[in-house]
C-alpha cells in the first residue's frame, strides 16, 4: 500500500520537484549557522549593500546580511508552520473524530462551537492574541515564536475537525466497526485502531493545505507587527522592515516574499501529488 | 425557513458572547493599557491621569467593566476610542463604504474573470489553456497578497514612470488625490493597485473552484439528457451546466468571508486605504481597545448576518435543500 502510494505520488512530476524544493529550503534553513555573518548583529557603516559575492541579496537598512537574515528566518518560519499545523490537525482530529463517532448531544454542541470559529473573523482575532498575549503576565508567554504557533494552531483546527467528523459519520457504519464492536471492541480501541488509520490520506491532504496557510498567515502576522517580535528574522519581519526602505532599496523586499511564495507553492504541490497518490479509485484502476 | 434562521441566529449568540468574554478579559488584563503613552508624558500631572481613569471607569473591577461595555454594546453604542476621543460607531460608520467599495469592486473583478476562465478549463480539461490556467491559479494561490501590493508599489510607483510626465503611473495611498475627495474617476484610479492585489488570490481561487464545480456537473444525468435531445454544446454548458455549478459559489464565498476580511486588512494597511482593516490596525498598535473589540464584533455579527442569508438565499435558489 504504502509503496503504491509513493510510486503514485512521484509519477505527479511537480509533486516530485516541490518535495526535492523543499528539501533544499529545510537544509539551507538548518545549515544557516555555516554563512560568515550573523543575522542579527548590526554594521551601520555596511548598509544598503547591493547583491554581490559576498552578500548574495545586498544589506539591509542596519547593514545585516539579508541572505543570511533569510536562512534564519526560514528556520522560524518552517518550524511554526510545522508545529502549529501538527497542533491544528490534532485538535481537529480529535474533537472531528468525538462528534463523528458519538454523534447526537456530543456531535451537535461541537460542531456549533467549530461553526462559530468559521464564521469569526480569524485575522481580527490573531491579532487581538498577538499583540496582548504577550503583554500578560506569564512567564511562558514572553516567548513570541511559542505564541504564534498556538494562536494559528487555536484557530484553524476547524477545517481538519470538520472533514475528520465527516470521514467517521460513514466509516462508524462499516462492516468492519460493527465485526469489532461485535468482538467486544472499545470505543477507543475503535477509533483509534480502525477507522483513523483509514482517514490517514485525506487528514495527510489537508495537512498540507493547513501548513501552506500557516505559513501565509505567520508572515502575515509578523509582517503586520503582530508575530514574532524583532530581533528574531522571520520572512514576514524581514519583509516588513524590508517595507519601510521600499524607496530606497526595494530590493530587499524582494527576497523574503520570494522564499514565502516558493514555499508554499511546494507545498501546494506536494499536497496536489498526495490527493492523487491517496485517491482510491485511481488505485483501484490500477490493479 | 424563518424557524431555520431564527434558530441560526439564536445558536450564535451565547458564542459571541463567550468570545466576546474572552477577548475583553484578554485585552484588559493587559499591563500599561491605552494611557501608557500619557504616563510618559511629562507635560500629564498624575491627578490627570487618575481624573482619566476615573472618567472612563478604568479602575472598576473587570467583570463590572465588561457589563457595562456589554450593556451598551447591546444599545448599540460601542464606546468611545480611547485615542481620538470619539465615538467608535462613528469611526466604524466612517469606514465601512470604503471597505465595502475595495471588496466590491475586486469582487466584480473576480467573479468578471475567474467564471469565465473556470468554464473554459472545463470545457476543455487538458488542454494547453486549461494547463496555463492550471498553472497561473496555483501561482495565484501561493502568492501572499501583502507581497503581491508591495510588489506592484515598486513596480508600478518606484520603477517604472510615465515617460511624458515623468509621474508615477498609479498612487499607492488613499482613497483620492487631496483637493479630488469624492471624484469618481479619481478614487477609480487609486482603486487599481489594491483591487489588483486583493483579486488575484480570489480569481485563482474561485475559477479552480469553478473548473472542478462544471466537471462534477458535466457527468450528470441531466446534462446527458440535454444532449440527448439535441440541446446545442452552448445551452448545455451555459444553460444546464453553469447554473448548478455556480449554485455552491453562494455557500463558498459565504464561508470564505472570514479569509477576504483578512485580505481587504492587508491591502488596507499597504495601500493607505481608509477602511476597517486599516482602522483596526491603527487600533492594534495604538492599543486602542474600544476601537478594537468594537470591530471584531461588528464584523463577526456582519458575518454571520451573511452566513444565514447565504443559507436561506441557497435553499430559495435550490429547491433540493430541505432544512431541518
Amino acid at each position: 500500500m504504502a509503496r503504491i502510494i509513493l510510486r503514485r505520488f512521484f509519477k505527479h512530476k511537480l509533486a516530485g520537484i516541490a518535495i526535492a524544493v523543499l528539501a533544499l529550503l529545510v537544509c539551507a534553513s538548518a545549515f544557516a549557522f555555516t554563512t560568515p555573518y550573523s543575522p542579527t548583529d548590526q554594521e551601520p557603516t555596511n548598509s544598503f549593500q547591493k547583491s554581490t559575492m559576498d552578500h548574495f541579496f545586498g544589506t539591509d537598512e542596519l547593514g545585516r546580511d539579508v541572505f543570511t537574515r533569510i536562512l534564519y528566518g526560514g528556520r522560524v518560519s518552517l518550524t511554526v508552520g510545522l508545529l502549529s499545523t501538527f497542533l491544528s490537525i490534532a485538535l481537529g482530529v480529535l474533537i472531528g473524530a468525538l462528534s463523528g463517532y458519538f454523534g447526537g448531544g456530543i456531535d451537535s454542541i461541537l460542531m456549533r462551537i467549530t461553526d462559530a470559529f468559521l464564521t469569526f473573523p480569524t485575522i481580527f482575532v490573531l491579532i487581538i492574541l498577538g499583540a496582548f498575549l504577550r503583554e500578560q503576565q506569564v512567564p511562558w508567554l514572553k516567548n513570541s515564536v511559542l505564541i504564534v504557533i498556538i494562536i494559528i494552531a487555536a484557530l484553524s483546527w476547524m477545517w481538519p475537525a470538520r472533514l475528520v467528523r465527516g470521514l467517521f459519520l460513514v466509516l462508524r457504519e462499516r462492516e468492519f466497526v460493527t465485526a469489532s464492536r461485535a468482538l467486544g471492541g472499545s470505543s477507543s480501541h475503535i477509533i483509534i485502531q480502525h477507522i483513523l488509520p483509514n482517514c490517514i490520506g485525506p487528514i495527510v491532504v489537508s495537512g498540507t493545505l493547513q501548513m501552506a496557510s500557516a505559513i501565509i498567515t505567520e508572515s502575515g502576522l509578523s509582517y503586520l507587527g503582530f508575530g514574532v517580535q524583532p530581533p528574531t528574522p522571520t520572512w514576514g519581519s524581514i519583509l516588513a522592515t524590508a517595507q519601510n526602505q521600499v524607496f530606497r532599496a526595494p530590493w530587499i523586499a524582494f527576497y523574503p516574499g520570494l522564499m514565502i511564495f516558493i514555499t508554499v507553492m511546494a507545498i501546494n504541490y506536494i499536497g496536489d501529488g498526495l490527493r492523487d497518490a491517496f485517491d482510491p479509485y485511481v488505485i483501484h484502476m490500477e490493479k | 425557513m424563518t424557524t431555520y434562521a431564527l434558530r441560526r441566529i439564536l445558536q450564535t449568540i451565547p458564542i459571541l458572547f463567550i468570545i466576546s468574554i474572552l477577548l475583553f478579559f484578554l485585552v484588559r488584563s493587559a499591563p500599561g493599557g491605552p494611557l501608557t503613552s500619557a504616563r510618559r508624558n511629562p507635560n500629564v500631572t498624575k491627578e490627570q491621569i487618575q481624573a482619566i481613569e476615573e472618567k472612563l471607569g478604568l479602575n472598576d473591577p473587570l467583570p463590572v467593566q465588561y457589563g457595562r461595555w456589554i450593556g451598551d454594546m447591546l444599545k448599540g453604542n460601542l464606546g468611545q476610542s480611547i485615542k481620538f476621543h470619539r465615538p467608535v460607531n462613528d469611526m466604524i460608520a466612517e469606514r465601512i463604504p470604503n471597505t465595502l467599495t475595495l471588496v466590491g469592486a475586486s469582487f466584480f473583478l473576480t467573479l468578471l474573470l475567474a467564471v469565465p476562465i473556470g468554464i473554459l478549463s472545463a470545457r476543455r480539461p487538458y488542454s494547453l489553456f486549461d494547463y496555463v490556467m492550471t498553472t497561473i491559479t496555483f501561482i495565484g494561490q501561493s502568492i501572499p497578497v501583502y507581497w503581491l501590493g508591495l510588489g506592484l508599489i515598486v513596480i508600478f510607483y518606484v520603477v517604472l514612470k510615465n515617460p511624458f510626465t515623468g509621474l508615477p503611473f498609479f498612487p499607492v495611498g488613499g482613497m483620492n488625490t487631496r483637493g479630488k475627495e469624492g471624484e469618481l474617476l479619481d478614487t477609480l484610479w487609486h482603486l487599481v493597485l489594491p483591487v489588483t492585489a486583493l483579486s488575484l488570490g480570489w480569481i485563482a481561487w474561485y475559477s479552480r473552484f469553478l473548473r472542478s464545480s462544471m466537471m462534477d456537473i458535466l457527468h450528470e444525468d441531466y446534462v446527458r439528457t440535454a444532449r440527448a435531445k439535441g440541446a446545442s454544446s452552448n445551452t448545455v454548458y451555459y444553460k444546464h451546466a453553469l447554473q448548478n455549478a455556480i449554485l455552491p459559489l453562494i455557500t463558498i464565498v459565504a464561508l470564505d468571508l472570514p479569509s477576504l476580511f483578512a485580505g481587504a486588512l492587508f491591502v488596507e494597511t499597504i495601500f493607505s486605504w481608509p477602511g476597517m482593516g486599516r482602522l483596526f490596525w491603527d487600533a492594534a498598535k495604538g492599543r486602542d481597545y474600544p476601537v478594537l473589540l468594537g470591530v471584531v464584533m461588528i464584523t463577526a455579527v456582519l458575518i454571520i448576518f451573511c452566513n444565514i442569508l447565504a443559507d436561506l438565499a441557497y435553499g430559495w435558489l435550490d429547491p433540493r435543500v430541505k432544512y431541518e
